[in-house]
């Protein structure tokens, strides 16, 4: 309905103007495609909140548009040896408030972190490995680690900095991991929503917010680095995708994110309207029961067929990922080789798998499964762009091997609890490397689920090879980063040789603005006014 | 009229108590909310550390003590997604939806009631049918589409009106208002017109029969007879007659319209409680969901009871102490 009405009601609007009620030049109104469920920086790990978190609260370390590192709150650093890192912090750099940015925010921050109340998602996977943190002088800080651990300042650059005089300290910290000394009391997440603790030092200040209706940001005169050309950005939640295109073309909004694909065509044949996009981090994967001989969602077959390799080779040829971008995705996607794109950090690239059933064919046959079996293919339908109607593609394109596979699509919350209790044999989900490199997709969905490791979080496909293990384990304990972008590389191709896992598409994220402004795209599919300007 | 209050009273804390149980074991039973709201980077140390914050690892029968413990102290629970008490979340949106509703009730009586009166009055001419054929399309247009439609015509095209959102609000009495502002009224309009026009179409039809019916009526001959004028006899004589069904209904659409006016507050980006509801049902957020429900039942029983006062003030013939038996 949305769809229809949209393209009907489109054709008749190319060509007008999108000024009515236009906005000053100087105001940005983003429409957002979802609301953060906090401001409190370091309450929920989720993509919105994290996106709002970067214009108020920064980091240490920074992520670029690719998710490439660079010196934000701090300078420099550097390892001093396996397991000691030496972070410069940046000098002259003061928060909202005025008082001086110091290494003591930072060692509150990763103090307070384990700390909040009712925290859905909590940024501890991002600070467990800090084993100590000193301060010699005010911008210079040292962490240690257990062991060697290359990934810190990745880690460093996923939390923002609060200011711990705003939250009450007036005296020494010291930090422990089991608790550090000198704190009384946390703060509540509902001081951060109300505007009492938003004191950051990035480019933009709290101005309020009203859950469900928005997120109201000002300039900071005083930032550090260049001052922002928009006085006020407004964030407006507008959840459904059709009025929030509608809300573009009215002109009520001036940048939308995540426009619906199927608008996409129509959007950039109006003047007045300009898409970009760009390669998000996020892989769409097919992932197999590899547990046990028993598997729930394959019938007419003894055993558990997906152990054999050649039936998940077989599986992998029998998808045509070029079709799937260019008839489903409208482009909007690109096939995938590996759990990365080409260009982050440990992508080899890959080429993918080639469509090929007739090789599928053959080497069902060689396994032994000439006459097939019936797959169920579990999937989300509201999760993903497209999700539901690329697992229905899937399911033909195995069909068509001699596999006859339907789809169990259901709503997320449903699908990621049946997921969860290992109920599909075969399912597709995505995968956004929040860090931007390798290590990220291989260690939650490749290694073997040890919980003491945090490795294979997300494996509920439940593959499961010490070789691989010993790779990953070599990959994050190497310090020196050529060598062990070197180690991711293998540890990818060698999984993607074992078909541990069947990667299909990379999602590329559109972003749809009206004419006069510019917009540079991010892998991590975020929406940040740092990257809204005024067209030349 | 006290007798009837204490019984209608315990019998809506049976129904509130029931309503909780069953809504919390449903979205109990649909899944578990740290799936959905976990970031799937948290390794399973962290997974069972959230669980644990919030709650969850404890078995059904404790969580739901627990919640039954602080509901009766008036405390409905702590939203899983938001970390603020749900009864808040959901009294701080209240607002919104309610003068979206009462916007879209004032639209549908001032607009229903006289064009059901006049097609009531003449059935057979144009006027009537065109004003029946219309309220038809009022029924069967389905609000997504409708609203939609609402957006591309009156913000888009013409670009009178805002797309969505709610606008400059003011404070009244410590409630955030729109309709006194310009603003805040340009972004009401079309939401209210939307969530109207099935209401409209629906007073329309109660009007034309309650009309219909009363026309023929003795005391209206009379009334004629005495030689009041049809002005007199329209406007007191059939519209107070016609008034109790037309209540009736708007009591309960009222209620129906402040729990689920869903599909309008999404087109629309309105930050009202349906589009809390529909977001905290994806998210399993059930502290949001079951005292959104509850709220909802004990707004349904307050809206019943005024209806019935209202009933033996438009007619005498009614009294509430008739239903003591």
């Amino acid at each position: 309905m949305t769809k229809a009405t949209l393209l009907m009601a489109g054709v008749v609007a190319v060509g007008l103007t999108a000024t009515a009620g236009a906005v000053n030049a100087e105001d940005i109104v983003i429409g957002a495609a979802a609301e953060p469920s906090a401001m409190d920086p370091h309450y929920h790990n989720l993509s919105p909140n994290n996106a709002i978190r970067n214009h108020i609260f920064e980091s240490l370390v920074g992520q670029d548009e690719t998710q490439r590192l660079y010196p934000l709150l701090a300078e420099s650093w550097q390892p001093l040896d396996d397991t000691t890192w030496e972070f410069k912090l940046r000098e002259g750099v003061t928060f909202h408030d005025g008082t001086p940015f110091t290494a003591k925010d930072v060692i509150y921050t990763v103090c307070r972190i384990p700390n909040v109340p009712n925290s859905p998602s909590s940024f501890t996977a991002y600070t467990k490995a800090i084993a100590d943190m000193e301060a010699p002088d005010d911008h210079t800080l040292i962490i240690k680690t257990d062991g060697p651990y290359p990934l810190i300042p990745t880690e460093l650059s996923t939390w923002g900095i609060v200011s711990a005089a705003t939250m009450g300290i007036t005296g020494d910290i010291a930090f422990d991991r089991d608790g550090c000394t000198g704190i009384d009391s946390w703060p509540e997440t509902d001081d951060f929503n109300n505007g009492t603790l938003m004191n950051g030092t990035g480019p933009y200040q709290f101005e309020e917010f009203v859950k469900g209706e928005r997120l109201v940001l000002k300039k900071n005169p005083d930032y550090w680095g260049e001052v922002e050309p928009w006085d006020t950005v407004t964030y407006r939640p507008i959840t459904s995708a059709g009025p929030r295109v509608a809300a573009l073309l009215a002109g009520d909004v001036d940048l939308i994110e995540a426009p619906p694909v199927q608008d996409l065509p129509r959007l950039r044949e109006d003047a007045a309207v300009d898409v970009v996009q760009g390669m998000s981090n996020r892989v769409i994967y097919l992932h197999m029961d590899q547990h046990d001989s028993e598997t729930p969602g394959i019938t007419g077959v003894d055993g558990n067929p997906l152990l054999d390799i050649r039936v998940r080779e077989a599986l992998s040829k029998a998808i045509n990922r070029e079709a799937i971008v260019a008839k489903i995705m409208d482009g909007v996607a690109v096939p995938a080789g590996e759990l990365l794109p080409p260009g982050m950090f440990g992508a080899n690239p890959l080429e993918p798998d080639p469509y090929d059933p007739a090789a599928a064919k053959a080497l069902l046959a060689e396994a032994g499964y000439e006459d097939g079996f019936e797959v169920v293919i579990g999937t989300p339908n509201d999760r993903y762009m497209n999700d539901a109607k690329v697992a229905q593609a899937i399911a033909q394109m195995f069909t068509q091997v001699g596999l006859p596979t339907t789809v169990d699509a259901t709503t997320k919350s449903v699908f990621f609890s049946r997921r969860n209790n290992y109920e599909f044999s075969v399912y597709l989900a995505g995968w956004g490397a929040g860090t931007g490199e390798m290590s990220s997709p291989l260690k939650a969905l490749v290694a073997s689920p040890i919980p003491e490791k945090g490795y294979g979080g997300t494996n509920r496909g439940r593959y499961s090879d010490p070789t691989f293990d010993a790779m990953l384990d070599e990959a994050l304990s190497t310090v020196d980063e050529a060598a062990r972008e070197a180690v991711l590389q293998k540890a990818s191709a060698y999984a993607m040789e074992q078909y541990a896992i069947l990667p299909l598409h990379f999602e590329v994220t559109p972003w749809a603005f009206r004419q006069g402004l510019t917009y540079t795209p991010r892998a991590d599919q975020y929406t940040l006014a740092m990257g809204i300007r005024p067209a030349e | 009229m006290l007798v009837y209050f204490i019984r209608r009273l315990t019998q809506s804390v049976v129904v509130v108590f029931l309503m909780a149980a069953i809504v919390f074991l449903g979205v109990y039973a649909i899944g578990n909310p740290i799936d959905v709201l976990i970031n799937p980077e948290a390794d399973q140390a962290e997974r069972a550390a959230a669980i644990a914050r919030l709650g969850l690892d404890k078995p059904l029968w404790e969580q739901f003590g627990i919640f039954l413990g602080n509901a009766l102290q008036g405390d409905l629970g702590t939203s899983f997604v938001h970390g603020t008490s749900a009864l808040t979340l959901i009294l701080d949106r209240f607002p919104a939806t309610f003068e979206l509703a009462v916007a879209a009730m004032l639209m549908a009586i001032l607009v229903g009631i006289p064009l059901g009166v006049i097609a009531g009055l003449y059935p057979d001419r144009a006027v009537g049918r065109i004003i029946m054929g219309g309220s038809i399309l009022g029924f069967s247009l389905p609000t997504f589409w409708v609203g939609l439609m609402l957006i591309m015509v009156f913000a888009v095209f013409l670009g009178w009106l805002p797309a969505a959102g709610r606008g400059d609000t003011v404070d009244l009495a410590g409630v955030p208002v729109s309709f006194l502002t310009w603003d805040g009224l340009s972004h009401l309009f079309l939401p209210a017109l939307n969530l109207a026009l099935f209401k409209t179409s629906l007073v329309i039809r109660l009007a034309r029969a309650g009309t219909r019916e009363v026309m023929l009526q003795d005391y209206i001959k009379f009334a004629r007879a005495k030689g009041l004028t049809k002005r007199r006899v329209v406007g007191v004589h059939v519209m107070k007659n016609i008034m109790i069904p037309v209540v009736t209904v708007l009591g309960l659409e009222l209620g129906s319209v402040i729990a689920f006016a869903v599909v309008t507050e999404t087109v629309f980006a309105w930050p009202g409680i349906g589009k809390l509801l529909i977001d905290s049902i994806g998210n399993l957020d059930r502290p949001v969901v079951v005292a959104y429900l509850m709220l909802t039942v004990f707004l349904f029983i307050v809206i019943n009871f005024a209806v019935d006062v209202l009933y033996s003030i438009l007619d005498p013939r009614v009294r509430l102490s008739d239903t003591k038996g």
